[in-house]
């Protein structure tokens, strides 16, 4: 697969920090590649350097093999985590304002269609609900038919059914044959959308991969976890099991086996968990902190 | 390129003149200031009578006057006599004392305090042989609308341009319009052309507005050049504008920009001659009104309207205030950031 967009030994330094120390990875040309983090990581960093909206303090990005031109501007899309649109603009007046900026574009009709805006279109873009905006802010990404997209945070803020809506619209866009760059610090959002994920803490990488491949990587098949109150007190802890927020999380290939281990044992099954284990286990493991705080 | 200046120019314009607040303060504001002051300055309040001294241009009197002894007199020092002269017959000054010969005087028909002034200085010769030769003018009073309103529309040409661009620039940056933008193909050079031409178009317009306001209430006084006062202004405007640009070229917070504006304009409203003329201050304060771009904005346009100017009289201000807009114009495109 062709290489889209690379990224070589990425840092950028503020005032007392380093955001970004030394990240390298490579996005393949119609993939969905996510950089997965908790606040503060660097991953909005990152993505800024990539998109060409700031420079890096050193190390390289490369679109195509080469430096980013300005035609780069015409092949790329990006939504942004928290923008303001223009005040006083319609949905309409606000995608075609977009739309003239740049030398292609997707018909008004097909773009209104694809992130559903029909209803909005003649709204006022302050009087727009959080699902409304992002759908329109997605829209503005794609206002020029990009080959690149980047999406930052795209779904942070929005309630439980708005985010399902949007991750639907996302994987619309990349039946598209689109390559899509996102962030996110939620695990489910990564491990529904991405192809590949990176994952970082601190302004550097502790993991990448696939999301299954690189949660079967680092733990057995399942996690059981039971609340700790239903431990009984005198007994010792099992083998191989850990306490974690209130819970003992026992990972094994199998479950039956450690479910028997307990029941022997005289606990309390009826609050039992069994759960396969995923990519924010993973991030507890590898960092030792956990990805939502 | 031009198309991707016009869309910004339309999308700019259109949150102009549907934020009606901002659209009233901009058309009704200096309305409400020509009135004020119209009102309050109907019987302007003056307690000396103002004298002007004519010497040659060095500023040597080859005479002397007793006149020149009394108190409670303004003496102007003047040394241009076709201005001079023009001041008696517009009675900004009451009475003309001509020393660079044999002394002479100059006084307006018309004029009260002239009357009174020409009583003083009878009275002031002793000798009436010695009496300096008495000259008259006839012109009516310049009244003080007259005379401000040229001022009044230049200040708001200045707060319309430095604000418009201003404020607005920064708060897109703050809040995030100017990133957004800045990922997509547009430049800094069209971005900041756009704003440029929006508010120009809004300033001219609204300015329009408030002249043809002022014409149908006030009927105040246009001798000159309809084109010259045009080109006054537009040069002044974009001489503000580009200002406007500087100082939004980095900010971060409106409250920072505000601040930087209001310390740039309240001198110029203060020392540029929109309220009172500059004429008879402190020599410094008419040092610093010369680098002050609305001192020429507000000179010029009240040499058009008031004196009858044409656009090659007002040629040097029109020069200065466009040159000055070039040079802070490629500051502001070298100094602007997006984020």
């Amino acid at each position: 697969m062709a290489l889209l967009l690379e990224a070589l030994d990425l840092v950028k330094v503020f005032p007392g920090v380093r955001a970004v120390d030394g990240i390298s990875f490579a996005v393949a040309q119609g993939l969905c590649f996510g950089l997965l983090g908790p606040n503060g990581a660097g991953k909005t960093t990152t993505l800024e350097m990539l998109e060409g909206i700031s420079r890096p303090s050193s190390g390289r990005v490369l679109y195509r093999g080469r430096p980013p031109d300005r035609a780069f501007r015409e092949d790329i899309g990006i939504q942004f985590q928290s923008t303001a649109l223009q005040d006083f603009q319609t949905v309409r007046e606000t995608l075609e304002l977009f739309a003239s900026l740049y030398r292609r574009t997707l018909p008004l009709d097909a773009l209104v269609d694809l992130c559903n805006l029909a209803e909005i279109l003649e709204r006022d873009t302050r009087k727009l609900s959080g699902g409304q905006r992002q759908r329109l802010l997605l829209a503005v990404a794609l206002v020029n038919d990009p080959k690149l997209i980047f999406l930052d945070e795209p779904t942070t803020g929005l309630d439980p059914q708005s985010r399902r809506n949007f991750w639907g619209l996302i994987e619309t866009v990349r039946r598209r044959g689109k390559t899509l760059v996102l962030t996110t610090h939620y695990m489910e959002e990564a491990q529904r959308l991405c192809d590949e994920v990176l994952i970082v803490d601190r302004g550097r990488i502790v993991a990448r991969g696939q999301p299954q491949a690189l949660v079967r990587e680092h733990f057995p098949a399942t996690v059981v976890r039971l609340p700790l109150d239903a431990w009984p007190r005198d007994a010792s802890l099992p083998e191989g099991s850990e306490v974690r927020e209130g819970y003992l999380e026992i990972f094994a290939e199998e479950a039956p086996p450690i479910l028997a281990q307990l029941e022997r044992a005289g606990a309390n099954l009826n609050a039992l968990e069994v759960e396969t284990p995923n990519l924010e286990d993973l991030f507890l493991k590898l960092t030792g902190h956990a990805l939502r705080s | 390129m031009w198309h991707r200046i016009q869309a910004i120019l339309r999308a700019r314009n259109r949150e102009f003149y549907r934020d009606r607040a901002g659209l009233g303060w901009n058309i009704f504001m200096p309305f409400l200031m020509v009135f004020g002051f119209a009102f309050i300055f109907a019987n302007e309040p003056e307690d000396l009578l103002k004298v002007g001294v004519l010497t040659d241009p060095g500023g040597r009197a080859a005479a002397t006057s007793p006149l020149l002894e009394l108190r409670h007199i303004d003496f102007l020092p003047l040394t241009n006599p076709d201005a001079a002269m023009s001041k008696v017959d517009r009675h900004q000054i009451d009475l003309l004392l001509d020393l660079r010969g044999a002394p002479g005087y100059w006084v307006n028909l018309h004029s009260a305090r002239g009357y009174l002034a020409e009583r003083l200085l009878e009275s002031a010769y002793q000798d009436r042989e010695a009496l300096p030769q008495r000259r008259t003018l006839s012109g009516q009073a310049l009244r003080y609308v007259d005379w401000v309103l040229p001022g009044v529309l230049g200040m708001n040409i200045m707060f319309s341009s430095l604000w418009g661009v201003g404020w607005v620039i920064v708060r897109y940056r703050k809040n995030g319009v100017l990133r957004r933008l800045q990922a997509t193909p547009l430049s800094a050079f069209e971005f900041l052309a756009a704003q440029v031409l929006s508010r120009l178009s809004v300033v001219l317009a609204a300015s329009l507005v408030v002249y043809l306001g002022a014409d149908l209430l006030l009927d105040f006084v246009m001798r000159g050049s309809y084109l010259a006062l045009l080109l006054v202004y537009v040069a002044g405007a974009l001489c503000f504008i580009s200002l406007g640009l500087v100082v939004a070229a980095r900010l971060r917070t409106e409250e920072l920009a505000d601040g930087v504006l209001n310390l740039l304009s309240w001198p110029m409203l203060l020392l540029s001659g929109v309220w009172f003329s500059m004429e008879g201050t402190n020599p410094l304060a008419r040092l610093l009104s010369q680098v002050l771009p609305l001192t020429h904005l507000v000179e010029a346009a009240r040499r058009v309207m008031v004196d009858g100017a044409g656009v090659i009289q007002v040629l040097p201000e029109i020069a200065l205030l466009g040159g000055s807009a070039l040079v802070l114009l490629t500051v502001a495109a070298r100094l602007f950031r997006w984020d």
